[in-house]
């Protein structure tokens, strides 16, 4: 069972068929195209096509002021928005220089966490659907929705969420919003048990995904795999331990890796990775339960939007508000990277700034834009039903892989 | 830490490669050795096979462009990673516009094969060697690289959108 399926050569003579996977098939959930060939149910080879949903983020970027780039940033990995946000926030604030206030860098730190969660359970329940289990998608689902209900608490929008600012978040958490934080961190580990006690021993389940769609730890870094997927062949590679940011170095979590990177792996490794990040919001709750309250933002006039009543009262205030909104924020020169650990793995943004109102060069570095490559050589020899399910555990975001 | 890998690798490459190193700088949390296009794959694969330095993923690269900058209009960044030392470096290699020759990557890292292909799509960069060097995110029939300055996102010929006043 655990042997990984090697690759078929193809021979010249041989009939083969020629199947086109995608782009739209309701199996691939997302705009994917593969071409594949196949002798029987066996696939000899695969060409992917990508680029159906590429909207040239990296191009309009280098029109838009600052502020305004955070919504292209949602439209990448639109399962989990609020940690591309952040991601695209810390970079400015690391060009910039801003510090951030602790109480901030939790906030943010529980909503990347939740977004974290939503991101994990959409990518785990589709893997139940593809080997036949609906209903464990189902009840998962009703927690993202919970997660969604938090989001519009905090930021008003529920999946492109343009969540915080250069700066800090745009409003405070409202006792609300903690009120279901602190429903959701007491309904969802239930929630999440059963799901695992439907999925994680289940027989069918474990023979449609161990030794399917496996991968090494040798490849996987040659093929520049971060996040969950190269976790699960082993190498406890995570941003947010490694180089910490937003506050991660206070909270105690552990980094969960798989053995053998195969589909199983993968899956066990994000159900993990969803108790850690309870634990973490757990913690930060609590951390922001002890501070003083109300600081929900750096004290940077001039990247930080003032509150409306002093905009039509207070000189200052009107000339940083115009200053914003038309995008004449002086920001230093320089070239700067910054990375945090996003769904799918490390969400760079390398940014090259010539001091002018707009970005002179973005550059997003998409883990799934990264990892995808490898698809090809992870299914060959597999069947085409092991190859849909590759495809969900790797959890392939096609607004990402594009951009 | 990060003052003195700056000094680290800048040793190693000095010493091996003398000349062909020619500037090292701190940009924020990452060293950035700008080197030449004629050594760039010895450099790189030095990096990946010397004991203690061994880079040996690739985080990202991409093209960058700067029309103005005479003899180095075009610029290729590499950022190279040694993760059990969480040492990151990055590589800036500049050619003039009428060179767009690089040698490929994709003999040392496979995950080049797609970023190289990006860059090729966007800049117009020639990866000598490369398996595939197609068109990636764009539409096979397109005739220019369009991430290059000269290329405004906006088209010129509308006359709609008049932004003259808000300093454009």
């Amino acid at each position: 069972m655990n042997e990984i399926k090697t690759a078929q050569k193809a021979v010249a003579e041989k009939d083969y068929t020629t199947l086109n996977l995608g782009p739209t098939h309701p199996a691939t959930h997302g705009i994917f195209q593969n071409i594949v060939k196949m002798d029987g149910e066996i696939i000899v080879d695969a060409v992917p096509t990508i680029g159906y949903i590429h909207r040239a983020f990296e191009k309009i970027a280098e029109r838009r002021p600052y502020y305004q780039i955070t919504p292209l940033t949602d439209r990448m990995n639109y399962c989990s928005s609020p940690i591309n946000n952040m991601g695209w926030h810390m970079t400015v604030e690391k060009l910039a220089g801003i510090e951030i206030p602790k109480r901030v860098q939790y906030l943010r730190v529980v909503i990347m966490e939740l977004a974290r969660i939503a991101d994990h359970i959409v990518c785990n329940s589709v893997i139940g659907v593809d080997t036949g289990a609906l209903s464990g998608f189902l009840y998962v689902f009703q927690q993202r929705e919970h997660i969604y209900e938090i989001y519009e608490e905090i930021c008003g929008a529920r999946l492109t969420t343009n969540v915080g600012r250069i700066g800090g978040l745009e409003r405070d958490f409202s006792p609300k919003c903690i009120d279901k934080i602190e429903n959701f961190l007491k309904n969802f580990p239930a929630v999440l048990k059963e799901f695992e006690s439907l999925l994680m021993r289940n027989r069918i389940f474990m023979d449609r995904t161990i030794g399917v769609g496996a991968i090494t730890a040798e490849r996987a870094l040659n093929y520049g795999f971060t996040g969950p997927n190269l976790r699960a062949t082993g190498v406890d590679y995570d941003v947010r331990a490694m180089n910490p940011y937003s506050g991660y170095q206070d909270f105690d979590f552990v980094v969960p890796v798989g053995t053998s990177g195969d589909t199983y792996d993968r899956f066990m490794v994000r159900q993990q990775e969803m108790w850690e990040s309870l634990s973490i919001i757990r913690q930060a709750m609590d951390k922001i339960k002890q501070m003083p309250e109300k600081v929900f933002h750096a004290d940077v006039p001039e990247f930080y939007l003032p509150p409306k009543e002093e905009v039509y009262n207070n000189m200052e205030a009107l000339i940083y508000h115009f200053k914003i909104v038309m995008g004449e924020v002086e920001v230093p020169k320089g070239e700067v990277y910054h990375s945090v650990e996003g769904g799918n793995g490390e969400l760079g943004f390398y940014l090259v700034s010539d001091g002018g109102r707009t970005p002179y060069r973005l550059h997003f570095r998409r883990p799934c834009f990264i990892y995808y490559q490898a698809y090809t050589e992870m299914i060959k020899g597999a069947m085409l039903s092991d190859a849909i399910l590759t495809l969900s555990s790797l959890n392939v975001i096609a607004g990402e892989l594009d951009a | 830490m990060e003052d003195t890998l700056l000094h680290i690798v800048h040793d190693k490459l000095k010493s091996k490669f003398g000349e062909d190193i020619i500037s090292a700088e701190q940009a924020y949390d990452f060293p950035v050795y700008t080197v030449s296009k004629k050594k760039i794959i010895e450099i790189i694969s030095f990096l990946y096979n010397e004991e203690e330095l061994g880079f040996r993923f690739l985080t990202t690269m991409c093209g960058i462009q700067f029309p103005d900058n005479k003899g180095g209009e075009f610029c290729v960044m590499y950022q190279l990673h040694n993760m059990p030392k969480n040492w990151r470096i990055r590589l800036k290699v500049y050619t003039p516009a009428n060179d767009m020759e690089y040698p490929t990557l994709t003999g040392i890292f496979s995950t080049a094969n797609w970023m190289e292909r990006e860059a090729f799509d966007f800049y117009g960069f020639i990866f000598k060697g490369h398996p595939n060097l197609i068109r990636i995110l764009n539409m096979e029939d397109m005739t220019y690289h369009p991430m290059r300055k000269e290329y405004p996102l906006e088209d010129g010929t509308r006359e709609d959108k008049n932004d003259s006043m808000f300093g454009r």
